[in-house]
Order: structure tokens, then C-alpha cells, then sequence
């Protein structure tokens, strides 16, 4: 039987000063001998555990302990690269007279992130390009686009060109539309989108974004299909500003680092890190304990090592180095999921992971058929 | 120059009002996933390769997989970063069929995806109302 201690131990990644040790996992059956690390759903389910820190809307702050890099890592990509959200594919400018080259105001439209109904998008239909086999594609149907259209001109201000004249260069003062923005879009729905995307219209997620800013007789006017797309496929469908984790930092004391010193090792830590306390009587006059003499001085303890961002300065300094052993929990994730918009940042890690059981199952359907 | 583009709303056609009468496709993705078995397996040891898979199916899969006792060598491999193709060899001891060490994994990882969904429910229903109640 392994005693808890060396179960500790191989859970903790080695950070040194300029290497990494003990990274790989080593739970697997056969690696330690008289060790069972065979797959247990029980012992996963009893191990597992999901603790959160925050839960904006659209930034949330959680943590996943007893579980493998490699599965961590999965949702990750899949929140980066698989979650599905709408946004505009197809433009046809139909009249652009601004200063921004349709090429460029085309892209700035594609990178808008859109939010509307959930249930909507997921109903919605994948739409095909045409390709080598199928050089036609889908059709546009109500189920596979959303329309949306921008039309908007600049003019003058009533008065604003005798203002102009006397001087006045401040745009809010002279013209009417001379800022696009995000809110300027407006959503067409057709067929079932006008029952399935009532309650939540297509809409930009952001409506504040500046698209373009136009002069008097400047126009813009384009007739935009949003299509639903995947993240690998262009960033613009990713619907994560990012997702990432980071593991959970560990700091170990080996030997007491008492008065300055201590106060300097704090120091080499964010706040919040390292506190410190005094030695009291009892440490200071236990026999054999390094505290002996030094009762009332103020010893480095280590309070929350979450705030802790790893820059091992304390490796830097002579007379810290030596007392202190830097590492990372290696089953213990840290997300920071934060969202465009589009998706909740609770519910994108709940598809994430929903979509990493469907890809299991959709290979096991590809296996089944192998097999036949 | 003002780019002028004839208006293409005659080809959208307006669905009927009833469900499911259009003829749309299936609401999943068209692509197929394909599963091959390399040339060179038995039974007992063999290479698949998964079409349109990555890192992200691969890793953990791999790590699922090995914690199989049954399994003697379990490990993947993208060929070539520009093809989307993921390379699986997995060698059992004794007489444990490969494909059903393949099918365990699959199911393995399903079950672990529905621990992970459900427990991270659990915490933030709990959470969301430890918010509300301001503890």
C-alpha cells in the first residue's frame, strides 16, 4: 500500500530554475508495481472535483481537480476551436462610399461577434460551399443563413455646415451617422427564424463596436449572410476571446525563513502569497527545532498560492533558494473561460464537453461500422 | 468606386410553415468520419487512423485508453500537420481483441464526459446560488 505522502509527491510537477521535472502522469497500471491505476468511474466520480471562482455572464473562473492534462487540454481546444456560433460569411455590398475599402469593411464585419437565440443556433443547419464534389452547395434557406443588413449614410446636421464655417470641428456637432457601429446592423429573419429568433434576434453581441466613420454623403449599404461555422475554420466563429487553464502552484518551506528574510521572500510573491507570522514561544522552545532563539521574529508562511503567477524570483536570491521547493499540482486545473458573447461562459464548458462525448460516440459509430 | 451587386433575394426561399416538411439535410455535419485499420494489424495489435481527428480526440483517448490493464502499448501520432489525419496503435497482451479495447476507450471517455458534465453542474447551480444569497 502506497502511503499518501508518495501519492502526494507524483502529483506534483517540479519547478525548478531553468528545468521542469516529474511532468508526465504516471497513473497507469503497470507503472508502479502492486499499484492498480486501472480506469474506475467510481473512484473518478469520488476523486473528481469542480470547484468555481467566479461566474460572470460572460467570464468564468473555475477550477478542475482529478483530472488528466490530456482531457483538460481537450476541452480547451474544443472551446477554442469546435464550440458552433454564427457569424457573417457572405457580403454583398450593394453601395460603399466610405473611406474603408470594401475588402477591409467586409473583414471587420466577419470579426463581429453575434449573440441570439441558443436554441435557434442550434437548430440551425450547417451551410455547405460548393466543392469539388458537390460544386453547387446548399441552397440559402432560412435554415441555414440569417440575413442582415446595413444601411446607413452620413449628411450634415441641420446648421452644421454654418458651424463648420465658424469653426466647429467636433463631428457630433456637424453630422448626422458619422460613426457606424455594431448596433447599426439590423436582422432580417425569414421563415422559421421570425418564431425561433423572437425572443432573442440576431444581434451583435457588442453593439459599441466601431465599424467605420463616414463624412456627408458617404454611404454604406450591404446585405450580410451569417452562416454557422467552427472556430478551426476561421478565428471569427471562435466564440472564446480565449479559453485557458493553468495549474495550481505549490510552495513548499523546507526550512524556516525567519525576520528579513522572510519579509523578502513575500516580496518575491504577488500579495496575498506569503504571510507572516510570529514564532511563538512553544516553536521557539521546542528542542531540535530551527526556531530555537529566534522566538518573536516573524516566519514566512505560505497563505494562497492561487495568486501565486510562478515567476520563481525567489530561486533568484542566495539565501532563499535553498529553503523553499517550487512546484504545480498536476491534476489540478485552473480554466478561465471568458466569452465574445455569444455563449455563456458556463454553458460553452458544458457544450465542450458535450461535444467531446459526441466526437467519442460518433467514432465508436465509425468503429461499429468498421467492424461489419 | 460604389460596387454594385445585383440584389440575390429571389433566391431565398421562405420555408413552410409547417415543421420539418422542407427539405432540409440532417442537422448533423455532412463530413464522415472515416476509421481505417493500417495494413500490417492483427488482432492483437493494430494501427487505425481517424480522418478529420487531432490532438484533441487523440491525447485523450490515448490516456483512456492506457489505463486499460488488458493494454500493452497504446500511443498516437499526426502523420503530417498539413493532413487531418490521426494515427492510434494500440498492442494488447494475451488474447484481448484490439477493437474491443477501441470500443471500451470510446465508452470510457463518454462516461467520463457525463461525470465531468454532471458534477460541474452540481457547482455552479451551487455556486450561482451562494451568489445570490450573498454568503
Amino acid at each position: 500500500m502506497v502511503g499518501q505522502a508518495e501519492l502526494d509527491r507524483r502529483k506534483i510537477v517540479g519547478i525548478n530554475a531553468e528545468t521542469v521535472t516529474n511532468v508526465t502522469s504516471t497513473d497507469f497500471p503497470g507503472q508502479w508495481p502492486g499499484e492498480d491505476h486501472s480506469w474506475d468511474l467510481d473512484f473518478f466520480k469520488r476523486t473528481f472535483n469542480v470547484k468555481f471562482h467566479s461566474n460572470d455572464q460572460f467570464d468564468s473562473s473555475f477550477s478542475l481537480i482529478g483530472l488528466d492534462a490530456s482531457v483538460a487540454n481537450a476541452f480547451r481546444r474544443i472551446l477554442i476551436a469546435e464550440v458552433p456560433t454564427v457569424a457573417i460569411e457572405d457580403i454583398f455590398v450593394i453601395h460603399n462610399t466610405s473611406i474603408i475599402q470594401d475588402e477591409v469593411l467586409c473583414h471587420r464585419m466577419g470579426l463581429i461577434p453575434f449573440r441570439g437565440s441558443r436554441e435557434g443556433l442550434r437548430w440551425m443547419h450547417w451551410f455547405q460551399k460548393g466543392n469539388d464534389e458537390d460544386p453547387e452547395g446548399s441552397t440559402h434557406n432560412d435554415y441555414n443563413v440569417c440575413i442582415l443588413n446595413l444601411q446607413i449614410e452620413c449628411a450634415w446636421q441641420a446648421g452644421g455646415q454654418m458651424r463648420a464655417v465658424n469653426g466647429e470641428t467636433d463631428p457630433n456637432k456637424l453630422y448626422n451617422n458619422h460613426n457606424v457601429y455594431a448596433r447599426d446592423i439590423i436582422y432580417e429573419p425569414t421563415g422559421q427564424q421570425i418564431t425561433r429568433f423572437a425572443d432573442d434576434p440576431v444581434r451583435a453581441a457588442n453593439p459599441d463596436i466601431l465599424i467605420a466613420k463616414l463624412r456627408p454623403g458617404q454611404k454604406i449599404n450591404m446585405r450580410m449572410y451569417a452562416m454557422k461555422g467552427i472556430g478551426a475554420d476561421h478565428a471569427k466563429f471562435s466564440p472564446v476571446a480565449t479559453a485557458s487553464y493553468r495549474l495550481l502552484p505549490t510552495i513548499d518551506i523546507l526550512k524556516p525563513i525567519i525576520g528579513p528574510d522572510a519579509e523578502k521572500f513575500a516580496r518575491c510573491f504577488p500579495k496575498g502569497v506569503i504571510g507572516l507570522e510570529p514564532i511563538t514561544r512553544e516553536e521557539g522552545q521546542r528542542e531540535g527545532s530551527e526556531y530555537k532563539g529566534h522566538e518573536g521574529e516573524m516566519k514566512a508562511v505560505v497563505e494562497d498560492t492561487m495568486r501565486d503567477t510562478v515567476s520563481r524570483e525567489c530561486l533568484r536570491h542566495a539565501e532563499l533558494k535553498d529553503k523553499v521547493k517550487l512546484g504545480r499540482v498536476r491534476d489540478h486545473f485552473i480554466f478561465k473561460v471568458e466569452s465574445t458573447g455569444q455563449w455563456e461562459s458556463d454553458e460553452l464548458f458544458l457544450e465542450s464537453v458535450k461535444l467531446l462525448k459526441i466526437k467519442a460516440q460518433r467514432m465508436k459509430r465509425a468503429l461499429a461500422a468498421l467492424m461489419r | 468606386m460604389p460596387s454594385a451587386t445585383r440584389d440575390t433575394d429571389a433566391t431565398m426561399v421562405d420555408a413552410p410553415a409547417e415543421e420539418g416538411a422542407v427539405e432540409s439535410p440532417a442537422p448533423e455535419e455532412a463530413e464522415e468520419q472515416r476509421v481505417r485499420v493500417l495494413p500490417g494489424s492483427t488482432e492483437e495489435a493494430a494501427s487505425f487512423e481517424f480522418e478529420n481527428e487531432d490532438h484533441t480526440l487523440g491525447n485523450a483517448l490515448r490516456y483512456i485508453i492506457m489505463k486499460n490493464p488488458d493494454v500493452e502499448f497504446c500511443g498516437y501520432s499526426i502523420p503530417h500537420p498539413s493532413e487531418a489525419k490521426m494515427h492510434l496503435r494500440i498492442q494488447t497482451y494475451d488474447k484481448v481483441s484490439v477493437y474491443d479495447v477501441l470500443e471500451k476507450g470510446l465508452n470510457d471517455l463518454s462516461d467520463l464526459c457525463d461525470v465531468v458534465m454532471d458534477k460541474f453542474t452540481i457547482a455552479r447551480d451551487e455556486f450561482n446560488a451562494q451568489k445570490a444569497s450573498g454568503t
